[in-house]
């Protein structure tokens, strides 16, 4: 099952950023009680696979994740659980408010990020690799205790500066389509792209198994597939670019119930 | 000084164009439209119709037409039956080239421009999205779309 979007997609090599002038276009802002997450969307058989835990290919990489959760690792021969305790409680409505500011790096981190700072800092364990499978079954399993949470963007005003720019991405024209993201998930939202409805573009359901490609994958993947269709210069897995979008996004999800793991065309 | 411009980037060109680039004509807009042709002679209507069907050139990501056999077609845009009767020839070329210039805060792409662009891929950098006699082509197909 392709999607006729993806399907105009060619690889497109790693290469310098144009500095190029930024064209910004006002879209309009979804009002809240329009919202709908891309579950709506999908067709019967779909939901079904996402409903039922057992037909949920997603909660393969939840699985993995449990076990890597108890795993010792690192030269601090501790497991998450060793510090963390039964993630049930511990990590509980944690995924549905990252991004968050690390006050270290003075940044927002992912929740991925998040976790890669607990396996450098407390288990002096390598950095896991974004998409590697070990990354994805633990934010899948970290992303589960939030399942059914509202999204709840920390109320933190040194977040703003991120968030406001990765709006501005949002809004900004970019690739050989001279398109920006909210011409489609706003403006167009609802309609046929090549016969596909746009999706609002909420995050509600990462990390998601995605039908098309037949693995689980991060929020980061599909906002990379999007820049490919647009044809434009995606960027490296985990660039502040990125993070920005992921900060504007659930901003723009707050309130919507987490799915993770979701399952999506 | 000229030449050896010139020269240069030919040679950059080549070593770096995957399908041969080329320049882009220069075009003349009077009102809203391009009154002649980019290449100095008119398409064909036939392989322009292949190329507006054709999926990498996204005509269809946005618009739908008279195409039966077409699963995939999209509903952002007005459907392109009867364009041809609605606009010249003219018209329908400076659409294809630049639309922006007809509305600035259009969706649809210019097919034939590169400047102007932020953060174009690398597959896609320099080069217009469909070449000049592709828009001729296309310009011709559309024409023929009278009802
Ligand atoms: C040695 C103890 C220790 C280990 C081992 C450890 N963590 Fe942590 N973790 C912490 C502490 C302490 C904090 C909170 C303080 C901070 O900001 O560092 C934290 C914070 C977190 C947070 C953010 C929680 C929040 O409320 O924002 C996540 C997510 C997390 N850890 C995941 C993990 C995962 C997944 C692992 C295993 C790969 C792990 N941690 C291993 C001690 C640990
Ligand atoms: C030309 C229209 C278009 C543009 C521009 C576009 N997208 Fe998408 N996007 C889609 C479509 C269509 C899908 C549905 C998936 C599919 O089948 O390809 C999608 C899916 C998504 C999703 C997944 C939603 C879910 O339910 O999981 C997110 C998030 C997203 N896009 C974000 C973005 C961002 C951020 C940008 C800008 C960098 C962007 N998109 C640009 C068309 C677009
Ligand atoms: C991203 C969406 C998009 C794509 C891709 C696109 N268009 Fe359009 N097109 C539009 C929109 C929207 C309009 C309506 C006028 C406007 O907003 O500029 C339009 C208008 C037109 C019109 C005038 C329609 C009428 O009768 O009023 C023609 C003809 C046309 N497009 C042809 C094409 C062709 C041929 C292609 C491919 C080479 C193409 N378009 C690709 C969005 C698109």
């Amino acid at each position: 099952m392709t999607s006729g979007w993806a399907r105009l997609r060619r690889l497109a090599p790693a290469a310098a950023v144009l500095a190029a002038m930024a064209i910004v276009t006002a879209s309009a802002e979804i009002p809240l009680n329009e919202r709908r997450s891309g579950y709506a969307d999908l067709g019967r058989e779909t939901k079904a696979m996402q409903d039922d835990d057992t037909a949920n290919p997603g909660m393969l990489a939840v699985l993995d994740g449990e076990t890597l959760w108890s795993a010792k690792a690192g030269s601090a021969g501790r497991s998450c659980a060793d510090c963390h305790g039964d993630a049930r409680a511990s990590m509980k409505g944690v995924s549905a408010r990252y991004p968050a500011f690390d006050a270290a790096s003075g940044r927002p981190v992912n929740i991925e990020q998040r976790i890669n700072l607990c396996r450098e800092e407390r288990q002096q364990a390598k950095p896991l690799a974004y998409e590697s499978r070990d990354m994805l079954a633990l934010s899948a399993f970290v992303g589960l205790q939030s399942r059914g949470q509202p999204i709840a963007p920390p109320d933190d005003a040194r977040l703003e500066p991120f968030r406001d720019a990765g709006r501005e991405t949002y809004n900004r024209r970019q690739g050989q389509l001279n398109l920006a993201c909210g011409h489609c998930h706003d403006d167009n939202r609802g309609q046929r792209l090549a016969g596909i409805v746009i999706p609002q573009a909420h995050p509600t359901g990462y990390p998601l198994y995605r039908l098309e490609w037949q693995s689980v994958g991060s929020l980061q993947r599909r906002l990379r597939n999007c820049l490919i269709g647009m044809r434009a210069e995606h960027y490296a897995y985990g660039a502040p670019e990125y993070v920005e979008l992921e900060t504007y996004l659930m901003w723009r999800a707050r309130g919507m119930p987490m799915e993770t793991p979701a399952v999506r065309p | 000084m000229k030449f050896m411009l010139t020269a240069l980037l030919a040679n950059v060109l080549v070593m770096t164009a995957a399908p041969a680039q080329e320049a882009l004509q220069r075009y003349e807009v009077v009102g809203d439209a391009i009154p002649s042709s980019l290449t100095g002679v008119p398409g064909d209507a036939e392989r322009g119709r292949a190329i507006v069907l054709k999926r990498e050139n996204t005509c269809l990501l946005c618009h739908s037409g008279p195409f039966p056999d077409e699963r995939f077609q999209g509903d952002l845009s007005p459907n392109l039956a009867g364009a041809g009767a609605r606009w010249s020839e003219g018209q329908l070329r400076l659409r294809l080239v630049d639309a922006s210039r007809l509305n600035p805060a259009t969706i649809m792409p210019s097919y034939y421009r590169v400047d102007g662009l932020t953060r174009v891929g690398a597959t896609w950098r320099g080069k217009p999205i469909l070449t000049a006699e592709q828009i001729e082509d296309a310009v011709a197909y559309l024409t023929t779309l009278r009802q």
